[in-house]
């Protein structure tokens, strides 16, 4: 049974926050209401003494991986619209060929049910 | 139509809405006339069917409960928050009579039509203001400081603006066999993925990261973009003048030069008396009585003369000799003296040999070798593209800094080629929004033109764009002098909250006023003190066009809310009632006049939605120069005084600015106001981009509120511990002008001598009335900041770099 997931390329995540505003339009769900994506950023100074920014979505409980959507052959909404491109969904085994070989990313996975 | 009854619309974002410069491809889901839901067009090469959380938060934005429906009238006295509804008709004719009486008794100039940001106003204000007869379109911000310097002094370089090549004039985008991917780009003052500014799509740079274009980000914070650029330097803020001139000094002694562009495109041979105080570009009527004073003088090496370029035949006359680059002659004059003369290129490398980098890096605090590594970064990539912001602009010393910057790609060669800085035109030539004199629906008789304010104090502002000056004009409201200031239309713009430095002096204006409007969507603290307040439609109630740069976009009317009308037809209706004769009845005959030159009919362009001009058409790139697609009489070359790149300006010989660029130190700052800074010791930057909201916008909308609460203050862990300061408690920003009390954001990203603070911030949610007008006063950053500070040439004010110091609040 295939697993499905998403990759998230999260090193060029830059924290606009599209995806999480694209689910609570999807679904329109309130504000104030857990959506189906959070982004955390973090800003470390690293050994070397450079500064680096990292953001990272995850999804929440409250994600679906927009199944009706993907049902009707789209995207789901984060996906479509995320500014950096920076989310894919699809087969875990197929996401794996899909890791960028030179940054850090990871791979989100849904569960199967 | 689909079975479940939506139907999807395509259109164009643009203002109001989302509330940036727009250009964002869209299809909205319609049901029951009921706009349900926004997404990205994957078709539209601009946005690729991305779409940013304002523009998905639009259903929150046009069904909004506070969104102004109807066109509202004071009953009480100013700012005491008492309206009444009433009808347009009676709004109209209120405005025909109260404006027809002030321009009978005091003259149309008294009118001030006053405009916000690159929004969807341009063309129809102006319009509005001159069927009045009013030369005083405006917009507020000191020193007209977004993007306008820049602009003026790209036009006046190169008679073209240039903005950075990522593919934008491509339907097949990056994928194009013609475009080429830059090496590198030098991002200068701008946090792009956080804003879309200047007809530009921030996340273009993250496709081209993942593409292969290194980066140079030169910021005084760590922005996102900036920790990932190869090179990030981070340099005192109002002193990137003294960097980009340290940049050229390297690049000059380490012949990184493209020296057969420059001596080929630019103005670089062309002889400058240097035998008397201020430096002049030597022109033929100088040594031959009977010459032009329209053409220049180069030397020629083989004769040992002078030598005479011809602007009409853009050619030097009777020689086909290369004249001299460099050197120092003696030129015999007209009138038979002897003077001494020196090539722009000789006095251009004098000029930037005092900007070594141990000077640049003391006036910059950029390290020396960071600045020389930077300077090779950017000469050595190519092709390298160099993408500025605003903090060019929001500094007095703009013209100088912005001409260093527009230098840099001339010095390069990178201008209009794949991957670099290409010329940068309206698709077609399709002008709605003019960025310079010209180009305007309407215009006036030179005996009203003549008494825009601001134009005889300044040159810029008197040949390169039809805006009033906001600084001389706010000052005229008080000293009434030439005339007195009556009225003001306010549109698109919310200047106690967002434009106006010294908000309060803003306040006290638009109170003292006879008549005010203002035009908008939802009550600010601005519409809070007008007389009439009519309900704007969004982009998505509208009829519109759109075309900077490319491609040309139709914005389509998709529904109707309350009884909002669209910028557009507001001002139609009222041109109507105003001017006798106004040639257009509708909206449509207005847009089909000024798709001519595009040869479309509006109906045409809304049934492609967007079209990109074709190959060979002016506003298409590359190498325009070298095709003659540039110069009206189809030579190569520029369009400039002189038909070259100008690196020695006549155009600011003319207004008696220094022709060549240097470092001027902000006029608050360690080095300028010593004393001051000892009380105040912190540089105050200010107007950083904040993800969800655009300007004073959106604080009211859920989605968009959420990810921000509160106004913050940038400040880095060791001057917040100085100061016993905590991350996310409040603490107070003060200086002479001003004080208001934020959240501070205790974060290494900032300098440990400046702190940032966000502009553009009221809380919709708290009471509007006087005193309190939505809390404006408590946190409005502008109130620190001075008017009356704009730089040389009437362009730039001190918005990036004032003094402060910060403390705990007491009690």
């Amino acid at each position: 049974m295939s697993e499905y997931g998403m990759l998230i390329d999260y090193e060029y995540c830059t924290g606009c926050r599209t995806c999480e505003v694209s689910c609570k339009q999807e679904y329109q769900r309130p504000a104030g209401r857990v959506g189906g994506v959070e982004v955390t950023e973090y800003t470390h100074t690293l050994p070397n003494g450079k500064l680096f920014i990292t953001n990272i979505p995850h999804f929440t409980r409250a994600c679906v991986f927009c199944a009706g959507r993907v049902k009707k052959g789209l995207d789901p909404a984060c996906v479509k619209h995320c500014m950096a491109r920076i989310l894919t969904y699809g087969k875990v085994e197929e996401l794996v060929k899909m890791l960028p070989a030179k940054r850090k990313a990871m791979i989100w996975t849904k569960g199967s049910s | 139509m689909r079975s479940d009854g939506v139907e999807i619309i395509k259109t164009t974002t643009w203002s109001p809405g989302p509330g940036c410069h727009g250009g964002c491809g869209i299809l909205v889901h319609v049901k029951n006339d009921k706009v349900i839901k926004v997404e990205g067009d994957p078709d539209h090469p601009w946005n690729q069917g991305r779409l940013c959380s304002r523009c998905l938060s639009m259903t929150q934005y046009m069904y909004h409960k506070d969104r102004l429906t109807r066109p509202l009238k004071r009953v009480g006295e100013r700012g005491e928050g008492k309206f009444e509804e009433i009808s347009w008709d009676e709004a109209l004719d209120l405005i025909e009579t109260r404006m027809k009486q002030i321009r009978e008794d005091h003259g149309p100039e008294s009118v001030i039509f006053h405009q916000g940001t690159g929004r969807d106003i341009g063309g129809w204000i102006s319009m509005l203001a001159y069927a009045y007869g009013s030369p005083n379109w405006m917009f507020g911000l000191s020193g007209v400081s977004c993007y306008t310097p820049r602009l003026m002094m790209m036009s006046i370089t190169q008679g073209d603006f240039a903005v950075v090549d990522a593919s934008q004039w491509h339907e097949k985008r990056y994928d194009d066999p013609e475009y080429e991917i830059p090496e590198t780009v030098t991002i200068w003052g701008q946090n792009l993925p956080a804003t879309c500014p200047d007809g530009f799509f921030g996340h273009w740079y993250v496709d081209l990261m993942k593409r292969g274009t290194q980066l140079l980000v030169i910021d005084p914070r760590c922005t996102w973009i900036a920790s990932r650029a190869k090179l990030w330097l981070q340099l005192r803020p109002g002193t990137d003048a003294a960097l980009g001139l340290g940049f050229i000094h390297v690049m000059i002694r380490e012949d990184l030069i493209n020296t057969s562009f420059v001596e080929k495109w630019t103005n670089a041979p062309f002889l400058v008396r240097v035998d008397s105080t201020p430096h002049t570009l030597l022109r033929e009527s100088d040594i031959d009585p009977t010459g032009s004073d329209e053409n220049f003088i180069a030397w020629n090496p083989d004769t040992g003369s002078a030598m005479v370029w011809d602007v009409d035949a853009q050619l030097y006359k009777d020689s086909s000799t290369l004249p001299s680059l460099e050197g120092e002659f003696d030129v015999r004059l007209a009138d038979g003296s002897i003077i001494s003369a020196k090539t722009v290129w000789t006095l251009y490398k004098e000029n930037a040999a005092g900007y070594t980098p141990q000077v640049v890096s003391k006036i910059t605090w950029v390290p020396e070798e960071k600045i020389v590594e930077g300077a090779r970064m950017y000469a050595q990539s190519s092709p390298s593209a160099l993408h500025w912001g605003l903090p060019i602009d929001t500094i007095p010393s703009t013209i100088p800094t912005s001409q260093a910057l527009n230098h840099l790609w001339v010095l390069t060669g990178n201008l209009d080629n794949p991957g670099g800085n290409a010329i940068a035109r309206y698709a077609y030539d399709v002008v709605t929004y003019p960025y310079h004199s010209g180009g305007a629906v309407l215009s006036l008789p030179p005996e009203t033109a003549e008494k825009r304010i601001g134009m005889h104090d300044y040159g810029p502002i008197r040949d390169f764009r039809a805006w009033a000056q906001p600084d001389k004009m706010l000052e005229q409201i008080f000293s009434k002098d030439p005339y007195e200031i009556k009225g003001m239309w306010i549109q698109t713009a919310n200047p106690l909250a967002c434009t106006g430095m010294e908000p309060q002096k803003w306040h006290k204006a638009i109170k003292k006023l006879d008549f005010t409007v203002c035009v908008d969507l939802f009550m600010t603290p601005t519409a809070m003190l007008c007389d009439v307040i009519l309900p704007a439609a969004s982009f998505l109630e509208k009829d519109s066009l759109k075309a900077w740069w490319v491609p040309l976009n139709a914005i389509k009317k998709v529904t109707q809310v309350g009884e909002c009308r669209s910028d557009i037809e507001i001002n139609l209706e009222l041109c109507k009632r105003f001017m006798k004769d106004f040639p257009y009845q509708n909206t449509q005959e207005l847009f089909d006049r000024l798709l001519s030159s595009a040869g479309l009919t509006y109906d045409e362009l809304c049934d492609n939605t967007w079209m990109m001009p074709p190959e060979g058409h002016p506003s298409k790139p590359y190498f325009r120069y070298e095709k003659g697609l540039l110069r009206q009489d189809g030579r190569p070359g520029f369009r400039t005084p002189s038909g070259k790149i100008e690196l020695f300006s006549s155009w600011l010989e003319k207004w008696e600015l220094e022709p060549l660029p240097y470092h001027e130190e902000p006029p608050y700052s360690p080095v300028s106001t010593p004393d001051l800074f000892k009380k105040y010791p912190l540089i105050l930057c200010t107007g950083r981009r904040m993800g969800p909201y655009y300007h004073s916008e959106h604080r009211q909308i859920p989605w968009l509120r959420e990810q921000q609460k509160d106004p913050v203050l940038e400040i880095h862990p060791d001057t917040a511990q100085k100061y016993g300061i905590s991350h996310g408690e409040p603490v107070c920003v003060e200086n002479w002008l001003g004080k208001i009390t934020v959240k501070a954001l205790v974060t290494p990203v900032i300098h440990p001598d400046i702190v940032m603070a966000e502009h553009g911030w009221w809380f919709p949610e708290k009471e509007g009335k006087e005193p309190c007008l939505f809390g404006v006063w408590d946190v409005n950053v502008n109130q620190l900041i001075p008017m009356s500070h704009e730089g040389k040439g009437g362009l730039g004010a001190p918005i990036k770099s004032m003094l402060c110091k910060v403390y705990k609040p007491k009690g």
